[in-house]
């Protein structure tokens, strides 16, 4: 399979992301997505590299990203559960305090 | 199972039957494992934005993570196939499934019209752009280093993240990142002694919320 297909199901992955947090009202579906969209990054950087003479550079981008990516879903989640415990309520719209 | 999600998940099946046909007519055994493995990514995430239940969606979320663990096989990145594996399945996933159960169930969060426009519009969308980079965008690529032939991936990985000359100190900051991020987690997501004991509160504070406002 060509470069063109990667890309093709990369950007797929991206829009599925972008649905998923846009669509549904919970702060855990945003988190899903954001880990889809990051991965759809990821497909990207290895394929291209893949297809550039195997070069290391987006293997390690793309490790990066994943370490990244661990961090802040710890992080995430640790929000996620004070939010709950301050608003009781994981739609993101209920974190409402500084408005008047 | 409603209506809607058996109509969902037909479609879903004609949809991944197609890919893997496509895939295997036009590139053989190499594109049947592409088609297997694409439309588990893609059909993963749309189960994911699909089901009502958190649950479903995170073991859905499996499914996209393997695919990909799956075309990271097929572009020779094995070890970052493994490390996908082991970090998404293993560690995120596991993460986010804590964080299910921690919070409620809202079964009615989802709207069906909200999640069908959703997909039509952004989907549409990115369906047009597509066509417009595909018109008019030209990928170069290269053939493989053949002095790469052979070499062993997860020791031109380990290499590379020592070597004084490549991606040493990306590679202490990240180490750095990842212990101030999990220490930063810990401690924001720990309870507080306040909360575990309402009673000793105010002998903590010296505050008591009944009178305090008359004395």
């Amino acid at each position: 399979m060509g470069l063109e297909a990667y890309v093709a199901v990369s950007a797929g992955l991206f829009a599925l992301g972008i649905i998923a947090i846009i669509v549904r009202r919970n702060v855990l579906y945003v988190l899903m997505g954001i880990e889809m969209i990051l991965n759809a990054a990821n497909i990207n950087f290895v394929a291209f590299s893949h297809f550039q003479g195997d070069s290391l550079d987006g293997r390690m981008f793309a490790i990066f990203t994943i370490i990244l990516a661990a961090a802040e879903a710890a992080v995430a989640l640790a929000i996620v559960l004070n939010v709950f415990h301050l608003y009781d309520s994981i739609k993101p719209s209920d974190a409402d305090l500084l408005r008047e | 199972m409603e209506n809607s999600s058996k109509i969902f998940y037909a479609a879903l099946a004609v949809l991944v039957l197609g890919a893997h046909g496509a895939g295997l007519a036009s590139a053989g055994a190499e594109g049947l494992a592409f088609g297997l493995f694409a439309s588990l990514t893609l059909g993963g995430a749309l189960v994911c934005i699909w089901e009502r239940s958190v649950v479903r969606s995170a073991f859905s979320l499996m499914a996209t993570f393997i695919g990909i663990a799956g075309l990271f096989l097929l572009l020779t990145a094995d070890f970052l196939a493994m490390a996908q594996i082991l970090i998404y399945v293993g560690g995120i996933l596991a993460l986010i499934l804590f964080g299910v159960m921690l919070t409620p169930p809202d079964m009615e969060e989802r709207k069906l019209p909200r999640v069908l426009s959703g997909l039509v519009l952004i989907g549409g969308g990115f369906a047009w752009v597509g066509m417009q980079v595909a018109d008019s965008a030209h990928f170069a690529t290269r053939a493989a280093d053949a002095s790469l032939e052979g070499v062993n991936n997860a020791k031109r990985i380990g290499v590379g993240f020592l070597a004084a000359d490549q991606y040493v100190v990306a590679f202490e900051l990240a180490a750095v990142v990842l212990t101030v991020a999990l220490v930063a987690a810990v401690y924001i997501a720990r309870r507080r002694r306040v909360d575990l004991e309402p009673a000793a509160a105010g002998e903590l504070t010296g505050y008591d919320a009944s009178n305090g406002g008359d004395a």
